[in-house]
C-alpha cells in the first residue's frame, strides 16, 4: 500500500462504492435475522409454526452434507432443464422467425404450453419414467424454461429497427451477415431476459416436481419429509439449500448476461457533447 | 459517352392502401450525371424518398425503370455501387464509431489492414479522428450523423444516396454539417442525390433541385442552380458558406425554388436574370 495518493484515490473510492451498494441490504437482512430471533425466543413461538434461525443454522450446519447433496441433485436436473429448455426455445424462436408458417404452427402451442402449469404433468411423468428416475424433474424444468425463452427471443429477432434492416440491404449483406451483424446483437438482451426469467423458474419447477413423488434425492423431496416428520428446522434447513441453488442459478446468468451484452441502446449518455 | 449516375424513366409507384391505392409516383424521370449533385425537393408525400428507395433498390417500381451507371438498380446494389445516408444516423449501438464506419468495408470482406487505413482518412474527414473508440450513445446527433455520412462514403461509391439526413438536427449544425458536406463531395467527386425539405439547404449544395408536387408525386420542375461554390468545396470554412448564403444569387435561387414549390412559377424572380438563365441553361 506505498502507491502514490492519484492511483490509489480511485480504487479506495471504488471500495467505497463497493460498500455503499452491498452494506444497506447485509444490514437489513441481519436486522430482519435479528427480529425474527427476537420475535421467536421472546414471543414462545413454538417451532412447529415458525423455528428460530439458530435451530435453522444449527440444521443446516449438521445437515451440510445430505443439503449440499440435495442441492446438487435438483441443481442439476434443473440445469439441464434449463440447457435442454433454453436451446430448444431459442432454436425454435429463431425457426420461427424465419418462417411464417413454422411461427403459425408454433403460437398456438406455445399459448397451450404457457397455460398450463407444467409441474402438474410431474405425476404423469414420473409414472412414464418410473419412480426411480430424475427424467420427471428435468422434463417439467425444461418445459417451464422453454416458453420465456421462445417468447423472448421470438420478440428480439423481431426488434430489428427499419433503418438497420434497409441499411443490411442497401450493402447487399448475405443472410448470415445480417444476423451476424444486426439480427443477433439486437435479440441477445431479450434473448438474456428470457433466460434470466427461466433460470429462477427452472429451479422451481425442478424443486416442485420432487414435492409429486419420484426419487428422495433432491432439495424438494427432503423438504417434505422433513415436513412430514414434524422437523421444521431441518425442513427449513433444506429451504435455504433451496434458496442458494436458485441465487446461482440467477448470478450464472446475470454474470453470462454481463459479458455477452456488452452494451446495450442507451447503457450511457455523455450529454453536452455538441458537433 | 459514359452512363449516367441515375437514370429514371416512366417510374411509377403504387402503394396498396387500405381499401383505396396510393400513387406515390406517377410517370417520373430524372437523369444525373457522375459527381452532380441532385436535391430533391417537394411537400410531403410527393414521393421523394420513395424515389430515393427506389434507386437503392430498397423498394421496386410498379412501372419503369431505375437503372444506376447503366445497369438494373438491383445490380447496382448488389455490387454495392452506391453509399446510403438515412435521416436517422441508423448506426450500429453495439459497435465503436470506426467499427460502424467500417461496417460496409467488413461486409464486402475487405481486410483488417485496409479497413483501418479506410476508417482512419474517413474519421479525419468527418472530423472525427478523436472519437473512433466511442460507441454512438456517446455522441450528438450531429456527430452521429457525420458517422452515418462517413459509413456512406467507406466503399468509395460513386453514387450518394441520402435521404433527409440533417432532417432531424438543428439549424445551426445543420448548415455546419452541409458545408462539411459540400468539403467531402468536391473530395469525392460522387454524384449526390439528396432527398431534403428545406429550401435553403437544396440551394445550397446542389447543381440541380428536382422540385416536385405531391398526390400523385411528380416531377414539377427541374431547376439548375449557378452558384460559385469552390470557396466552400475548398476549405469547408463555415464563414466561406456564410458568404455565400447570403449571395444575392442564393436568395434568387431559393426564391426561384420557393416559386416552383408552391406552383406559381410566373411570380419568381421578376427581376433576377441569372436565375432565369440558369432554369433554362438546366432545361436545355
Amino acid at each position: 500500500m506505498s502507491g502514490p495518493a492519484a492511483a490509489r484515490g480511485p480504487g479506495r473510492s471504488a471500495v467505497r462504492s463497493g460498500l455503499a451498494a452491498t452494506l444497506p441490504p447485509v444490514a437489513l437482512l441481519g436486522f430482519l435475522l435479528l427480529g425474527w430471533h427476537l420475535a421467536v425466543t421472546l414471543g414462545d413461538v413454538p417451532a412447529f409454526v415458525l423455528p428460530g434461525p439458530v435451530d435453522i443454522a444449527a440444521n443446516l450446519r449438521e445437515l451440510a452434507g445430505p443439503v449440499t447433496g440435495a442441492a446438487l441433485v435438483t441443481g442439476r436436473n434443473a440445469a439441464v432443464g434449463l440447457v435442454v429448455g433454453a436451446v430448444l426455445g431459442i432454436g425454435l424462436a429463431v425457426l420461427s422467425s424465419a418462417l411464417r408458417p413454422a411461427d403459425r404452427l408454433a403460437a398456438p402451442v406455445v399459448t397451450a404450453l404457457a397455460v398450463v402449469p407444467i409441474v402438474a404433468l410431474a405425476p404423469v411423468l414420473y409414472s412414464m419414467y418410473g419412480a426411480a428416475s430424475e427424467q420427471a424433474r428435468v422434463i417439467v424444468a425444461g418445459l417451464a424454461v422453454f416458453v420465456p425463452v421462445y417468447v423472448n427471443t421470438l420478440t428480439g429477432l423481431r426488434q430489428v429497427a427499419p433503418v438497420h434492416r434497409d441499411l443490411m440491404r442497401a450493402l447487399a449483406a448475405s443472410p448470415v451477415q445480417v444476423a451476424r451483424t444486426v439480427t443477433v446483437p439486437t435479440a441477445l438482451p431479450f434473448v438474456f431476459t428470457g433466460l434470466r426469467m427461466a433460470s429462477s423458474l427452472a429451479v422451481i419447477s425442478a424443486i416442485v416436481a420432487e414435492y409429486f413423488g419420484g426419487p428422495r434425492s433432491g432439495i424438494g423431496s427432503f423438504i417434505t419429509t422433513a415436513a412430514a416428520g414434524s422437523d421444521y428446522a431441518q425442513a427449513w434447513a433444506y429451504v435455504v439449500g433451496g434458496i442458494v441453488v436458485g441465487l446461482v442459478f440467477y448470478a450464472a446468468t446475470a454474470v453470462a448476461e454481463h459479458l455477452t451484452a456488452r452494451r446495450s441502446i442507451g447503457a450511457s449518455t455523455l450529454a453536452g457533447l455538441s458537433a | 459517352m459514359t452512363a449516367a449516375a441515375v437514370r429514371v424513366t416512366g417510374v411509377t409507384r403504387v402503394f396498396a392502401g387500405a381499401g383505396r391505392e396510393v400513387v406515390a409516383l406517377e410517370d417520373v424521370d430524372l437523369t444525373v450525371a457522375p459527381g452532380e449533385f441532385v436535391s430533391l425537393i417537394g411537400p410531403s408525400g410527393c414521393g421523394k424518398s420513395t424515389l430515393l428507395r427506389l434507386i437503392a433498390d430498397l423498394d421496386a417500381p410498379s412501372a419503369g425503370t431505375v437503372e444506376v451507371f447503366g445497369r438494373p438498380a438491383r445490380e447496382a446494389r448488389l455490387s454495392r455501387d452506391y453509399g446510403i445516408a438515412f435521416q436517422q444516423a441508423g448506426l450500429l449501438p453495439w459497435r465503436t464509431v470506426r467499427a460502424n464506419i467500417e461496417l460496409p468495408l467488413a461486409l464486402a470482406g475487405v481486410g483488417r489492414g485496409a479497413r483501418r487505413e479506410r476508417a482512419d482518412h474517413l474519421l479525419d474527414l468527418v472530423g472525427l479522428a478523436d472519437f473512433a473508440g466511442q460507441f454512438p450513445d456517446q455522441l450528438s446527433g450531429g456527430m452521429q450523423q457525420r458517422v452515418a455520412i462517413a459509413r456512406a462514403l467507406a466503399d468509395e461509391p460513386s453514387l450518394l444516396l441520402m435521404d433527409e439526413p440533417f432532417g432531424a438536427l438543428d439549424e445551426m449544425t445543420r448548415e455546419h454539417l452541409q458545408t462539411q458536406l459540400l468539403r467531402i463531395c468536391a473530395e469525392n467527386r460522387a454524384a449526390v442525390v439528396f432527398v431534403t425539405h428545406s429550401i435553403p439547404e437544396a440551394v445550397f449544395l446542389s447543381d440541380r433541385v428536382v422540385v416536385m408536387s405531391a398526390r400523385p408525386g411528380r416531377v414539377r420542375e427541374d431547376i439548375a442552380v449557378r452558384l460559385d461554390r469552390s470557396a466552400v468545396a475548398g476549405a469547408g470554412l463555415d464563414s466561406a458558406s456564410d458568404d455565400l448564403r447570403a449571395d444575392a444569387g442564393f436568395f434568387a435561387h431559393v426564391a426561384r425554388v420557393r416559386a416552383a414549390l408552391h406552383g406559381t412559377p410566373s411570380l419568381a424572380v421578376a427581376g433576377d436574370t441569372v436565375a432565369e438563365d440558369a432554369v433554362r441553361g438546366g432545361a436545355a
